[in-house]
């Protein structure tokens, strides 16, 4: 074979290798998750906002250190309160930054005194104390946390406990059935959110509303 | 020329610059694929290596026939920059160099990774190991040409 015949078949493999690869993957990948994925989607006791009888339900998958998340926040309420009654969001954790998987597990631990909400929004608010470059600082975050009106050490037991433990990798698990790779990722009852943008998330939420009401 | 092996320096030379060929379109394609099929983000350092490894793409069939041993010298910054920008993104991914904050909606962090393979390989560490592997083909490539214009 000389050199010339040798390049040009190793070039149409290439071709032919790419377009192969192309066509595989399309075909695996649709706009809806597996149903054997499906179970991974919603969690009970898994924090919620929202009417609980809603038809139609945000599935965020968030890390509290992550700034996107916290800038989706506002927004994701809004989508909320202006679809009153028909949507609710259901928050799952991802820790993928460094040193998150504390944080959520206290965050697990003020929900179980009942303040998630105003625990997420104070850790949002004040991201840049308890991050830092992309990696976040457990202790500071604990020390926000108590600032809210809780039970500090029943905060300090629950967040290092086996049962909140559990919880977070069951959420972790999920995060990975459902190829969760970065936050925050939304699904609305059960649709992915493909292409990553608000308006594209507020398409999404509505058009699940035509379809359910 | 060597009378031991059938296979002349020159035609070795080539062989080498070939691979270096095969290992660059093979790269070009999967990080096109990362990019453009599985919409995986891409950061500015990912970037910058890129813009040193495309050009192998062209440029190397262009030495490969007729064979010209210059393109060695032409396409060698071009791998020291990418070997460079490669280890600097691994170590901003592993943390050894911290990153300077940036919204995650504007610009997207290169310490975040998308993808991992068998639970070590990231896109940064296969960049590096892909100029890694250029780098010691083209030296090799570049040995064997010199030790055939001594001889």
């Amino acid at each position: 074979m000389n050199n010339k015949t040798l390049f040009i078949i190793a070039a149409i493999s290439f071709g032919l290798a790419f377009i192969a690869s192309v066509t595989i993957y399309k075909s695996q990948n649709t706009s809806s998750i597996a149903n054997d994925a499906l179970p991974a989607l919603e969690r009970i006791n898994a924090p919620v906002k929202g009417r609980k009888n809603a038809k139609v339900t945000i599935v965020e998958f968030f890390d509290p250190a992550c700034g996107t998340c916290s800038q989706f926040y506002p927004l994701v309420n809004n989508l909320v309160k202006k679809h009153r009654g028909k949507v609710k969001v259901e928050m799952r954790y991802a820790p993928l930054h460094k040193g998150s998987e504390d944080v959520v597990k206290m965050l697990e631990a003020a929900h179980m005194q009942g303040l998630f909400w105003p625990a997420l929004e104070l850790l949002f608010a004040n991201q840049q104390s308890w991050v830092d470059h992309h990696v976040s600082n457990p202790q500071s975050a604990l020390a926000g946390i108590k600032t809210l009106p809780l039970d500090h050490q029943q905060l300090e037991s629950d967040w290092q406990s086996s049962k909140v433990s559990k919880i977070i990798s069951q959420d972790i698990l999920d995060g990975q059935t459902l190829k969760v790779r970065a936050t925050p990722q939304f699904f609305v009852n059960g649709k992915p959110l493909v292409v990553f943008g608000y308006q594209e998330l507020v398409d999404l939420v509505e058009e699940a509303i035509a379809e359910v009401y | 020329m060597n009378n031991k092996t059938s296979v002349s320096p020159t035609a070795r030379s080539w062989y080498l610059l070939f691979f270096i060929w095969i290992i660059a379109t093979s790269g070009t394609l999967i990080s096109l694929f990362f990019s453009e099929v599985m919409q995986v983000p891409i950061c500015a350092l990912c970037w910058y290596q890129r813009i040193a490894l495309y050009p192998l793409v062209i440029m190397l069939p262009l030495a490969l026939f007729p064979y010209d041993a210059k393109i060695i010298r032409y396409i060698s910054p071009l791998i020291m920059i990418g070997w460079f920008t490669a280890l600097f993104h691994v170590l901003v991914v592993s943390g050894l160099i911290p990153e300077s904050v940036q919204p995650c909606i504007k610009g997207i962090p290169c310490s975040e990774t998308h993808v991992n393979l068998f639970g070590l390989l990231n896109i940064p560490i296969m960049s590096l190991i892909t100029f890694t592997i250029i780098g010691v083909l083209l030296f090799l490539s570049q040995k064997t040409f010199t030790e055939n214009n001594h001889e």
